[in-house]
C-alpha cells in the first residue's frame, strides 16, 4: 500500500495539514478525487447540520446516519477485512442500546448510570464474541454465519421475553443526564441564529463519538494486525502456514467489531432516549448493514460513510420518489406493486446482488478504479 | 474414533464401513430420560409425538439445503425463501378448490393437500432453476460470496412475494379432517402432525431409497466425495448439480406447505424464520449429510418440547445448548461429511 506516496492529497493545502490529515487518516486516504469530494461534503454536512438545517427531521438523519457508520465500518472489518459474515451483529448493536437504557432506567439519568450501562454492555458483548468466535472459528468459517444467525435469534427473543428487565416489546423509554435534555441550554443567547440546547449537544456527542470511532477502526485495519487479518481473508492456508493463528486473529476481528456495534447501539439509545427490539435487534437491521456495506464498499472503510449516508436517505426520501412512480403507473397489473413505496428494499436488493457481482469494491471501489483508467 | 473398522475377511469386496450407531442411539436414549422427569406417560407420549411431527418437518425443509451443500458445497442463504414461496404456491390450489378443503371426506381432503404439495414442488423447482442459474451460478466456490448473494436473492425475492400476494399475513386453513386430534385414553395426537410425521418418514425413506439404490443416487453420492473424479468418469456433473439444486429447492416447499399448513397463516418472512432452525439441525447432523440432518431434526425438536414443558424458560435457548453440546462432542456435527 504505497498508494499515499505516488498519489498527491486531496487537499491543496500546506504540507503540514497534509500530513496531520494522513495521520489522523492513518495513512488511508480516500484515492480518488471524487470520492475524497463525496466523503468531504458528508462529513462536513454532517457537522454543520444543527446550523444548517432547522426542525427535528434533518438532524434525526443526520444522528442516525452517524450511528449506522459506525456501525457498518464496524461490520465492514468482520465482513471486508477479515472475510467472515456475522448475522449477530444486530445483537451486539442491541446490546449497547440495552446497556445504555436499562443502566439510565434502573440507575437514574445521571453521567455514571451512562458509564456502568455502557461498561457493562461491553464487557458482555466481548464475552459473547468471544465464545461465539471460538465455538464456531474453530471449524469452519461457514460455521460462523450460521451460528451467529441462530444465536441473534435466540437474543432477539430471549429480549422480547424478559420483559422484566428490557421492557419486552414495548422496549425501554428513559430519561437522559441533563446537559442532553432540549430544556438544556449552552449558552443563553443563540449562535448563528440557533439556541444551543441539549439535543445538540447530544447530536455531537453522537458526531465527535463516531469519528472517533471511525477513525479508531481505520486505524485498526491499517496496523499490521489489520494486515494479518487481510492475509487471512486472501488465504488462510498461507497465513496459517506462516504462523499466523487463524483462530486468534479472526476471533479477536469479531471481538473489536462487536465492541464498536455496542459502542453504536448505545449512541443510538441515547440519541433517540428510547431502545426496544425493532429499534436495534431486529434482522431486518441486519438486511439493513449488509445493504450498506456491499452497495458503499466492502474492506474499504470509507464505504460505511457512503452506504450508511446514502441508505439512510434513500429511506427516507426514496419512497416519496416510489410514490409519485407507483401513482403514474397506477391501472397497469403487478407494475404499480413493483414500485408501491413499501417495496424500496426491492430494489436496494436488487442493486445489492448487482453490486457483488460487478463491483466486489461497492461505490467507493468505484470511484478509485475510475481514478486509476 | 472407533468406527472405522475395516472388514478384513473378503478381499474381493469393498471394505464395508460400519454404521455409527452413537448418534442414532440418542435420539431413543434422550426420549427415555426425559420420561422419569415428565413423569406421567401419557403427556410424554404426547410431547414425543408433537416432537417427532416438528422434527419431520423441520427436517423437510432443511434435507433439501443439506444436500446441495454435500453435493455443491453451495450454502444456500436464501433457501428460506423457498420455504415461503412453497407455502404461498398453495394459494394457486386454495382459491379455486377451497370446496375440497371443506368437504368432509379424508379422500378429498388428502387429495387437496397432495395437490398443494405437488403444485409448490413444481414452482419451487422452477423457481430454484432460474434462481441456481442467476444469482449461485457465478459465484461457485467462495462462500462469502454465496452468503452475500443468496441473501440478496433473499431480499428480492421476499419482496416479490409482496408485491405479487401483498404483504398483509394471509390465512389459511387445515382441511375439514384434518383439524384437530386424536384421543386415545390421556394421549392427545393433533392430526395434522401424525399426517406430518407420515409425509416426513416417506420423504426420508424415498431419499435414502433414491440416494442408496439407485444410479443416481451412486452419481450423487461420489459426488459429494469428488466431483472432479465423477466428471474425468464421463458424468455430466453440472446437469447432476442443477438437478440437486431444484430437487432441494422443491423438498423445501414441500416443508413449506407442511409448515404453513401447521401454522395456518402465511407471511413472507416465515421462511426466513425458520431457517434459524434448519441451520442448527443441519449444523448438528454434519453438513452435508442426509441421514445427519434427520437425527438432527428429530433431536432438537424433542429437546425443545421436554424443555418447553419442564422448564419454559430454557426453551428459546434449548436450541443453542444442543447444539453447542453436539459440537463440543463431535466439531463437524453427528455425521461428518468425509471430504470436508
Amino acid at each position: 500500500m504505497t498508494a499515499t506516496s505516488v498519489i498527491p492529497a486531496p487537499f491543496d493545502e500546506s504540507r503540514s495539514r497534509a500530513g496531520f490529515l494522513s495521520r489522523a487518516l492513518s495513512s488511508d486516504l480516500p484515492r480518488s478525487r471524487a470520492l475524497s469530494f463525496i466523503l468531504i461534503a458528508i462529513v462536513l454536512t454532517l457537522a454543520l447540520t444543527p446550523l444548517l438545517f432547522s426542525g427535528s427531521q434533518p438532524l434525526s438523519t443526520a444522528a442516525k446516519i452517524c450511528v449506522f457508520i459506525v456501525l457498518v465500518a464496524s461490520y465492514d472489518l468482520l465482513l471486508g477485512y477479515s472475510g467472515i459474515v456475522s448475522f449477530a451483529h444486530t445483537m451486539f448493536f442491541g446490546i449497547g442500546g440495552y446497556g445504555i437504557a436499562i443502566g439510565l432506567e434502573k440507575l437514574g439519568p445521571d453521567w455514571s448510570s451512562v458509564a456502568i450501562g455502557l461498561i457493562a454492555a461491553l464487557a458482555l458483548s466481548a464475552v459473547l464474541a468471544i465464545a461465539i468466535g471460538l465455538l464456531s472459528l474453530r471449524v469452519r468459517a461457514i460455521f460462523f454465519s450460521m451460528i451467529t444467525l441462530a444465536v441473534a435469534s435466540a437474543m432477539a427473543v430471549l429480549a422480547s421475553q424478559m420483559s422484566g428487565i428490557t421492557g419486552g416489546e414495548d422496549g425501554l423509554s428513559f430519561q437522559l443526564p441533563y446537559a442532553l435534555r432540549p430544556a438544556f441550554r449552552v449558552f443563553s443567547e443563540p449562535v448563528f441564529g440557533v439556541m444551543i440546547n441539549g439535543r445538540i449537544v447530544a447530536y455531537y456527542l453522537v458526531f465527535f463519538v463516531t469519528v472517533g470511532v471511525f477513525l479508531l477502526l481505520l486505524r485498526i485495519v491499517n496496523s499490521p494486525f489489520g494486515r494479518v487479518l487481510q492475509a487471512i481473508r486472501e488465504n488462510e492456508f498461507r497465513a496459517e502456514a506462516l504462523g499466523y493463528r487463524v483462530v486468534a486473529y479472526r476471533t479477536a476481528a469479531s471481538v473489536i467489531s462487536a465492541l464498536a456495534a455496542t459502542i453504536a447501539g448505545g449512541l443510538l439509545a441515547l440519541w433517540l432516549r428510547y431502545n426496544g427490539p425493532d429499534t436495534t435487534l431486529s434482522f431486518a437491521i441486519m438486511i439493513d448493514i449488509l445493504l450498506m456495506v456491499v452497495i458503499g464498499g466492502m474492506g474499504t472503510m470509507y464505504g460505511a460513510i457512503i452506504g450508511a449516508a446514502l441508505f439512510v436517505l434513500a429511506q427516507s426520501y426514496l419512497q416519496v420518489l416510489m410514490d409519485a412512480g407507483s401513482k403514474a403507473l397506477a391501472g397497469i397489473p403487478l407494475l404499480p406493486n413493483l414500485v408501491h413505496p413499501d417495496r424500496w428494499l426491492l430494489w436496494l436488493g436488487a442493486l445489492f446482488v448487482i453490486s457483488v457481482y460487478a463491483f466486489p469494491g461497492g461505490i467507493v471501489g468505484r470511484l478509485r478504479q475510475g481514478k486509476q483508467s | 474414533m472407533t468406527d472405522i473398522a475395516v472388514e478384513t475377511s473378503a478381499p474381493a469386496e469393498l471394505p464395508r464401513t460400519k454404521t455409527d450407531w452413537v448418534p442414532l442411539a440418542l435420539v431413543p436414549a434422550l426420549a427415555l430420560l426425559a420420561l422419569p422427569f415428565i413423569g406421567s406417560p401419557s403427556a410424554w407420549v404426547t410431547l414425543t409425538v408433537a416432537g417427532l411431527a416438528m422434527g419431520m418437518m423441520i427436517f423437510l425443509m432443511a434435507s433439501g439445503l443439506t444436500l446441495v451443500f454435500g453435493l455443491m458445497d453451495i450454502i444456500n442463504f436464501g433457501h428460506g425463501v423457498f420455504i415461503s414461496l412453497g407455502a404461498y404456491a398453495t394459494l394457486i390450489v386454495l382459491g379455486p378448490l377451497a370446496g375440497w378443503g371443506e368437504a368432509d371426506s379424508i379422500g378429498l381432503n388428502l387429495a387437496l393437500l397432495g395437490l398443494c404439495i405437488v403444485t409448490a414442488m413444481a414452482v419451487t423447482g422452477v423457481v430454484g432453476a432460474v434462481f441456481e442459474r442467476v444469482i449461485v451460478r457465478p459465484v461457485y466456490g467462495s462462500h462469502l460470496k454465496q452468503i452475500l448473494v443468496t441473501m440478496g436473492g433473499l431480499i428480492v425475492a421476499e419482496q416479490a412475494i409482496h408485491a405479487i400476494w401483498g404483504a398483509s399475513p394471509i390465512p389459511i386453513r387445515l382441511p375439514e379432517t384434518l383439524r384437530g386430534a386424536f384421543v386415545i385414553g390421556d394421549i392427545v395426537m393433533e392430526r395434522y402432525r401424525v399426517v406430518a410425521v407420515g409425509v416426513g418418514l416417506v420423504v426420508f425413506i424415498g431419499m435414502q431409497l433414491l440416494l442408496n439404490r439407485t444410479r443416481i443416487g451412486l452419481l450423487i453420492r461420489a459426488g459429494v466425495e469428488n466431483p472432479e473424479m465423477v466428471e474425468a468418469l464421463g458424468y455430466r456433473i453440472r446437469r447432476l448439480f442443477v438437478s440437486v439444486f431444484v430437487a432441494g429447492s422443491a423438498l423445501a416447499g414441500l416443508g413449506g406447505v407442511m409448515w404453513a399448513f401447521y401454522r395456518q397463516t402465511l407471511t413472507a418472512g416465515m421462511g426466513m424464520e425458520v431457517m434459524v432452525l434448519v441451520f442448527i439441525v443441519i449444523i448438528v447432523g454434519g453438513l452435508g449429510s442426509v441421514g445427519g440432518c434427520f437425527v438432527g431434526s428429530i433431536l432438537v425438536a424433542l429437546v425443545a418440547n421436554y424443555v418447553g414443558f419442564l422448564a419454559p424458560k430454557l426453551a428459546l435457548i434449548s436450541n443453542i445448548l444442543v447444539m453447542a453440546l453436539v459440537l463440543t462432542w463431535r466439531p463437524q456435527g453427528l455425521f461428518p461429511v468425509a471430504r470436508r
